[in-house]
């Protein structure tokens, strides 16, 4: 049982992260969604002191509410002359730090541990289960990337058109009255969301891989947005089986397997991908350059 | 009957570097008319503010007499080809189809109708037999009659240009004059932003000269000279000096 929960829930984290992450790839914001994993931090421990539980609800609200500050700020950073770069880096690594600080300052009385934070802890999960719904045997962090997932998917269903445009052409999207800040604050809100789920399972650093390896392969394998989704939401669950089994050969850790095997998946795109793939590439160049010399 | 755009003593800033000075001007309906200016004059920062894309500090635009936001649905609107990224995923069909969402509210989806529509756009640009074609494989040419296309998607009566003769080849050029005269047969109002002043005479009904603040504005004939150019241009003689023996200069002599 420990296996299947721990690969539904490694699943999930995947689904989560690799549908937001296309519209980051697409949109360049691929470090944005680094700055927000991070700075969700202080919101995290904010919401648990406040609310003395570590109750799901309280934490996904406070990290929607600090990954919309942290894009906030960015925002008034660069356009008060700030280069883009450097507001992202100043705006995560301070609330980082805040978050850090707050943790260890509450570390003795609070039952919040840091490298959890920082690294997750997959092969715990399946252990914090909850009761709801009369059912007590799913664990916790099942019901609130289920929940996100859930969440994430209505939107970018519902909303498909307005993301797609906002991420090619905002000018237009702008001038039809697409509200496309409202989409982007949105989109922001959500990318907090899957961080604050996922945190607990991978940990804020290495959630970022899954935000971004697997749309980035998704992107070198299609030329359909629709696609890009589907493939970066498989690619993302692959990386986790294989991840996974990975860890249990090496006794490594599990988090860090997934991410490595979603890395090894985009070398593979990289090399390989039918039309981009690097491979691909030289074999059209030769086959031209010996036209060439044959006419 | 209201006049297409009219436009009274708009202001613009970046920062606090003002790049629009109290412009005023009020468009006729049916013409094409062009935008002139030297670089950095705000021709596009012109158009971008009347869209609302750029936030006004001051003055007034209304759209067929009632403001902007309330007429999106007149006004059609072709970006600068550079201002997208063209590797997105997506093909030139679904790029014109991105021209009709304005008109499909916040939930619905683009439907079959659309697409027929959509399809006819392309065939008008000459791309018809591009329509699956993955938009990164396009040349650059092609790729502003898809943007062009998307614009006769949205079925406006207002159209604005940022450059759509810039970077293209001499067929698609051709390809884009004859579009726009067509638009104008069907009583459309057409505004681009030019940057080639020896086809000026040969393209445009009205033009407006542009450098930060108004220069001129009015039917070319009257508008387009020497005099006016040597201010809009003020400080890059050599410039014109250059292209002197080609058209500006010679509306004199007549």
């Amino acid at each position: 049982m420990t296996d299947f929960w721990i690969l539904l829930t490694g699943s999930l984290v995947a689904a989560c992260c690799a549908i937001l992450g296309v519209f980051l790839v697409l949109r360049k914001m691929a470090l944005v969604g680094d700055a927000i994993s991070h700075s969700v931090l202080p919101g995290i421990a904010i919401a648990f002191l406040l609310s003395g539980t570590r109750d799901s609800a309280f934490m996904l609200i406070g990290a929607a509410v600090l990954g919309l500050v942290t894009v906030f700020l960015i925002q008034l950073f660069h356009q008060s002359g700030v280069q883009s770069d450097a507001s992202i880096g100043i705006v995560f690594t301070a609330l980082f730090a805040v978050g850090v600080i707050l943790i260890s300052l509450n570390a003795r009385q609070v039952d919040l541990d840091l490298d959890c934070v920082l690294y997750g802890e997959i092969a715990y999960t399946h252990w914090n289960t909850i009761s709801l719904l009369g059912i007590d045997t799913i664990p916790k962090a099942v019901w609130m990337l289920g929940f996100t997932l859930l969440l994430i998917t209505a939107v970018i269903f519902l909303f498909y058109k307005q993301f797609k445009l906002c991420a090619f052409d905002p000018a237009l999207a702008a001038a039809v009255g697409i509200p496309v800040a409202l989409f982007h604050y949105l989109l922001m809100g959500l990318v907090s969301m899957a961080t604050v789920s996922s945190f607990e399972s991978v940990g804020a650093i290495l959630v970022v891989g899954m935000l971004i390896i697997p749309p980035a392969t998704a992107y070198l394998l299609t030329e359909k947005l629709g696609v890009m989704i589907g493939l970066s939401v498989v690619t993302g669950i692959v990386s986790t089986f294989i991840g996974y089994y990975a860890a249990v050969v090496l006794d490594a850790s599990i988090a860090g397997c997934m991410v490595t095997a979603a890395l090894a998946l985009f070398v593979l795109a990289f090399l390989f991908s039918p039309s981009q793939g690097v491979i691909a590439r030289y074999v059209s160049r030769r086959k031209a350059a010996l036209r060439h010399t044959a006419s | 009957m209201h006049n297409p755009l009219t436009v009274n003593g708009l202001s613009a800033a970046y920062q606090k570097k003002p790049v629009l000075d109290n412009v005023s001007f009020q468009v006729n309906g049916g013409e094409l008319i062009g935008i002139i200016g030297p670089n950095g004059a705000g021709k596009s920062t012109l158009i971008k503010t009347i869209l609302g894309l750029i936030p006004r500090l001051s003055g007034e635009v209304t759209v067929f007499g009632k403001p902007y936001s309330s007429q999106r649905k007149l006004i059609g609107y072709v970006p600068q080809r550079e201002s997208v990224d063209w590797d997105f995923p997506t093909n030139a069909l679904d790029v014109v189809l991105m021209g009709r969402y304005g008109r499909l509210g916040w939930f619905r989806r683009p439907g079959l109708d659309d697409k027929r529509l959509a399809m006819e756009c392309l065939a008008k640009v000459g791309m018809a037999d591009y329509a699956g074609r993955q938009i990164s494989q396009l040349s650059g040419g092609q790729q502003q009659r898809v943007f062009l296309a998307r614009a006769l998607a949205q079925d406006a009566r207002l159209y604005l240009m940022d450059e759509p003769f810039a970077g293209v080849d001499a067929a698609t050029e051709k390809a884009i004059i004859t579009l726009l005269q067509e638009l104008k047969k069907q009583e459309k109002t057409v505004i681009v932003v030019h940057h080639d002043l020896s086809t000026v005479k040969e393209y445009f009904d009205s033009v407006l000269l542009l450098n930060v603040t108004l220069q001129a504005y009015g039917p070319t004939e009257t508008v387009f000279t020497a005099a006016n150019l040597n201010r809009t241009y003020g400080g890059r003689l050599g410039f014109l000096e250059r292209l002197g023996h080609m058209d500006p200069f010679s509306a004199e002599g007549r």
